[in-house]
């Protein structure tokens, strides 16, 4: 287990940098480091949370795991069955027949479908391309997947216009999910859809990952729903992670300035929740135009001379918890103070 | 705080701080029905809705798309296209103190209801006494005119007394009031140029520029980074605080409401189904929509992790409208013969909660 024979995705020092060109000879006059040396790991069967604000990479992140992006550099490996792939340098023909394993489910289920395809062409286009299935079986197999998602067979003939947004998010997952992959990349999947449809995809993306054994990268920002969905989360902040534990560690004992913030404004639905609000003060850095050492020193309220000039590494401060910031052991930080549930 | 003050006159009487005219209504809303007429036949977006804005108070409204939050707020300030929008029934009235009247006639109140939508005096009371904020700020300024001009045009247009190089600084400093940095620079800068908080300031900036009694804010911060969110919605309480302006905040987020309303309405496919004071509301919401939306959310702060509980369903289609209670197609407590028959009334179960739902109340919708 030790040795990560349980894992099944690696990411090692994953730079995706995007060239700034400037003027009519378009010369490259600088890059935005979306992704600036992020490492993590997801093991077989879990849900990695990956939470950060607008800009931080967070989403560029899945993008190059699924290889929607060429990563700048660093290595991206496959575990499965003793094999190993990675996944960074599979050229064209390989890529096409690797994606089999690992898929993407998009925010916005209005602009991800083609709206001049039926339900049935949508989910089955995949088994298509890839020359899985045809046919009757194809019809049968969409069907299936359909179903699982909470669809009707009804359905199958009709377009998307004439399904509501969460009806139209199930059709972008059984579409993800009819070729039968392993890992799921899933980029903000529910912050699009209305508050009552999103507790219903989250159930059952959780049902999906228990039947189908699916393991999921799940990119949102919101804290609430990542922290119901996923068994560690990450923090990334311009481009890189600043903080990774087990969600429940990483709620009750942040270690990193920026987690703590970020807690403390997730707006609660509790009137009576005293507000002891951590003002974060400024914006987020540009990632075109990163400050040095640290990224976060200039918003970080613990800042001390070392966090402008040296680069904290991420490193593990307790088994499972790891953090970048040059002060992870002597900080105070607060978490979230846990209330009885409401709940039975 | 709220609740004391609501249910305690004699509280107010024994000199509170809050002096008693802040419960006074600003604007009333009775029986408020937009429709929109189109080809497929008419869309009732807002079918009924009545509730009053209590001077120097924030009532928030919640509800998914659709519920007609936002055409609510958009037939307060006419906003409404037309055609195929009208306000086809109820009143919307401004109330006024003496001297608060911006033309010259004099009257307690306005039914804006009654305005013609491009007439001057509705063009007068818009970006004046009440004005708006909207989700998306970068859509709501001209791309086209530096933030400073944009601000200056609002001063100018409703204040008639004011130059050109007054309306200038005052832009100036109403930048440096929403907390933005160099006002005197970006006074002049574009839209484009501002990063998403700092428009939403921009933007709160505009919309205060000439100190509106009431304030409409068409979710503010939805588009934005919690983070960013965390600091437009303590801006704007403190901008509350400092200058006193009624708030009407919309938006889907049980968080954002919990944190910013003294009073909630909770809209379901254009009608009110629940409203009550915030406290109330959270900790004793009756209406099965209500709870349903409090169940599906979850709670960071929980400390034991469970299963959502979603309410069944969709939000249906607004020509398909279940008969009876619009609710009662995904109602846990669905009572058939009951709930499919009528449109249930908005009854008071507690003082100052009112539930539209037949399991507290026979009485029916008239």
């Amino acid at each position: 287990m030790a040795d990560g024979s349980d894992l099944l995705l690696e990411v090692n020092d994953l730079k995706m940098h995007f060239p700034i060109q400037k003027g009519v000879l378009r010369r490259t006059t600088g890059y935005v480091k979306a992704v600036d040396g992020v490492s993590l790991s997801i093991k077989k069967g879990e849900t990695l949370g990956l939470v950060g604000e607008s800009g931080c990479g967070k989403t560029t992140t899945g993008r190059c795991i699924v290889r929607v992006y060429q990563p700048t550099a660093g290595e991206i490996i496959y575990h499965d069955e003793g094999e190993s792939v990675h996944i960074d340098r599979l050229d064209r023909q390989e890529l096409k027949v690797f994606r089999r394993n690992m898929q993407m489910i998009f925010q916005d289920p209005f602009s991800s479908l083609n709206p001049r395809m039926t339900v049935l062409e949508l989910v089955g286009e995949p088994l298509l391309a890839h020359g899985i299935a045809r046919g009757q079986e194809l019809e049968d197999r969409v069907a299936e997947m359909v179903a699982a998602v909470g669809l009707r067979v009804e359905h199958l003939p009709r377009y998307p216009h004439s399904f509501s947004g969460g009806q139209r998010q199930r059709i972008g997952i059984a579409r993800a999910l009819v070729q039968g992959p392993r890992l799921v990349v899933c980029d903000e999947p529910v912050s699009a859809l209305d508050v009552s449809v999103q507790s219903q995809v989250v159930n059952l993306l959780q049902d999906l990952q228990k039947d189908l054994d699916l393991t999921y990268l799940f990119v949102a920002h919101d804290m609430s729903v990542v922290r119901q969905i996923s068994n560690r989360i990450a923090v990334m902040y311009v481009g890189k992670l600043v903080e990774v534990a087990e969600s429940e560690e990483l709620l009750r004992n942040p270690k990193h300035p920026y987690s703590e913030t970020l807690l403390s404004a997730v707006p609660r639905p509790n009137p009576h929740h005293a507000m002891q609000r951590l003002n974060l003060e400024g914006e987020p850095a540009d990632p075109a135009n990163a400050p040095s050492g640290c990224v976060f020193h200039p918003r970080c309220r613990y800042m001390e001379d070392v966090c402008t000039t040296d680069v904290p590494e991420l490193t593990e401060l307790r088994p499972g918890h790891h953090v970048a910031c040059h002060f992870a052991d002597q900080l105070e930080l607060q978490g979230i103070a846990y209330v009885e549930s409401g709940q039975s | 705080m709220t609740r004391e003050t609501m249910s305690g006159d004699q509280i107010l009487a024994a000199g509170e701080t809050r002096p008693a005219m802040t419960e006074e209504a600003l604007l009333e809303i009775n029986n408020l029905k937009t429709h929109f007429h189109l080809q497929e036949g008419i869309v009732r977006a807002v079918d009924g809705v009545t509730f009053s804005v209590r001077r120097g108070r924030t009532l928030g409204i919640i509800g998914e798309s659709g519920c007609g939050k936002s055409v609510t707020a958009h037939s307060i300030l006419r906003l409404v296209p037309s055609p195929p929008g009208n306000i086809v029934d109820g009143e919307i009235l401004l109330h006024r103190r003496d001297g608060e009247q911006s033309g010259s006639r004099l009257e307690e109140h306005t039914d804006l209801a009654g305005l013609d939508a491009r007439g001057a005096e509705i063009r007068a009371i818009r970006g004046g006494e009440i004005s708006m904020v909207f989700q998306e700020p970068m859509t709501s300024f001209g791309p086209m005119h530096t933030i400073g001009n944009q601000i200056m045009e609002s001063i100018l247009l409703h204040q008639a007394d004011v130059e050109r190089a007054e309306a200038r600084e005052l832009a100036i400093e109403n930048l440096r009031r929403v907390g933005i940095p160099r006002p005197a620079q970006i006074v002049d800068a574009y839209p484009h140029q501002l990063s998403g908080g700092m428009r939403q300031r921009a933007m709160i900036a505009m919309a205060l520029s000439c100190s509106p009694r009431l304030l409409i804010a068409d979710e503010p911060t939805t588009a934005l980074d919690v983070t960013i969110q965390a600091q437009i919605l303590e801006l704007m309480t403190a901008l509350q605080e400092e200058f006193g302006m009624a708030i009407i905040f919309i938006t889907h987020n049980l968080g954002v409401i919990a944190e910013v309303a003294d009073e909630v309405a909770v809209m379901y496919l254009g009608r009110i189904v629940e409203q009550a004071d915030v406290i109330e509301l959270f900790d004793n919401a009756q209406h099965p929509y209500t709870q349903g939306l409090l169940n599906s959310i979850p709670h960071i702060d929980d400390d034991k992790l469970h299963r959502l509980r979603a309410i069944e369903g969709v939000v249906p289609d607004p020509y398909q409208i279940p008969s009876g209670c619009a609710f009662s197609d995904r109602c846990p407590s669905f009572m058939p013969g009951t709930c499919d028959r009528a449109m249930p009334g908005l009854a008071e179960t507690a003082r100052g909660h009112l539930v539209r739902c037949f399991l507290f109340s026979d009485a029916e919708e008239s």
